[in-house]
């Protein structure tokens, strides 16, 4: 991707931008970007406790927009990652402290102060929140699951990104069930593909290694998660940002058997 | 016996009514309105074609990024 503020968005809630923001922020960092993961959700801040980086939070980014601290100090160094620092979310204050001109300022000076990129985590819904967020970015992922309501939010979202002028989109479909697909009782991948129509980016499959890994504050790719595991795809999900060409998962349950189903989470 | 088989697959629905309710939403019309549109339609091609059929198809489509309304009314000859 081109682009180097890029938000994590949904519409739906509790369908992984969190946990996404906190993967794919970690694994570009371990490939050797200098980023910042920025958390928005003001009032229900959570990205600070998936990284494990909870005890570290003195300032936050409503701090740095109201003049209480600089930039600098708002940044919460990463303590696995050299080049990762997390920017927290006010816990304390309302939404009302949101200002799209400020999230535009500071996105700015992180790039031009050296940082490669910026993930903006979203917080839920298509409110101020959300577009104060994708305010300063002019890249997006779209985190899906494949289930009603989460298909229907985003194909909102993108509708609305795309009125905003962010421009590179890209989808992730998250908590993938192979069995479930399989049977027939999933949307798979190219069904998401066909209905929302924009560009796919990772595949992710259900896994409660995120689960564990987050219960510990410890980001899922930067562990050796398997061939097929979350951790896996969240790191391939990094290298496709920077442009590489990495092949997709194989999800298949029962290899011979179901051999035809690689085919069907092969396409684009 | 071929329940299993027979069994329409759920994601198959799901699809299919994906498909319609985004074709509202990205329209921004309720199916409510939807239905209105087409009373109306049929009660303007009945004054050309009397007999009109019952067996019509009204529906929003996504053709790339356009969407277009495609009516499908057959009428007698």
């Amino acid at each position: 991707m081109d682009a180097k503020a890029i938000v994590v968005t949904s519409g739906k809630g509790g369908v992984g931008k969190t946990t996404t923001t906190a993967n794919v922020g970690a694994a570009l960092a371990q490939l050797g970007e200098r980023i910042v993961v920025i958390d928005t959700d003001v009032g229900l801040r959570n990205l600070d406790v998936v990284m494990g980086l909870e005890g570290r939070v003195v300032f936050d980014l409503i701090d740095v927009f109201e003049g209480r601290c600089k930039l600098q100090q708002a940044l919460i160094r990463d303590k696995r990652v050299e080049n990762l620092f997390l920017i927290a979310a006010s816990q304390t204050k309302d939404k009302s402290a949101l200002s799209e001109e400020h999230m535009q300022n500071t996105v700015k000076a992180l790039l031009e102060g050296g940082f490669d990129r910026v993930l903006i985590d979203s917080p839920a819904g298509i409110e101020t929140g959300f577009q104060t967020a994708a305010s300063a970015a002019n890249g997006a992922l779209v985190v899906v699951n494949p289930e009603v309501s989460s298909v229907r939010d985003a194909d909102r979202i993108i509708g609305l990104l795309e009125a905003r002028g962010v421009t590179e989109t890209r989808l992730i479909i998250n908590r993938l069930r192979p069995h479930m697909v399989q049977r027939g009782d999933m949307l798979e991948v190219d069904d998401v593909l066909e209905i929302l129509g924009i560009k796919l980016i990772g595949i992710v499959p259900e896994d409660e290694k995120i689960l564990i890994s987050t219960n510990i504050g410890n980001p899922a790719s930067l562990e050796n998660s398997g061939k097929n595991g979350a951790g896996t795809a969240f790191r391939n999900i990094a290298r496709r940002i920077r442009g590489e060409e990495v092949p997709y998962l194989s999800l298949e349950v029962s290899k011979g058997l179901f051999s035809g189903l690689r085919r069907l989470f092969g396409g684009n | 016996m071929f329940g299993l088989f027979n069994r329409k697959k759920s994601k198959d629905q799901l699809k299919e009514r994906l498909k319609l309710v985004l074709s509202y939403d990205r329209a921004g019309l309720t199916p409510g309105r939807m239905e209105e549109l087409k009373s109306e339609l049929l009660q303007v091609i009945s004054k050309y074609f009397p007999a009109t059929e019952n067996d019509y198809d009204v529906k929003l489509e996504q053709q790339g990024s356009r969407m277009i309304f495609v009516a499908n009314l057959p009428v007698n000859k």
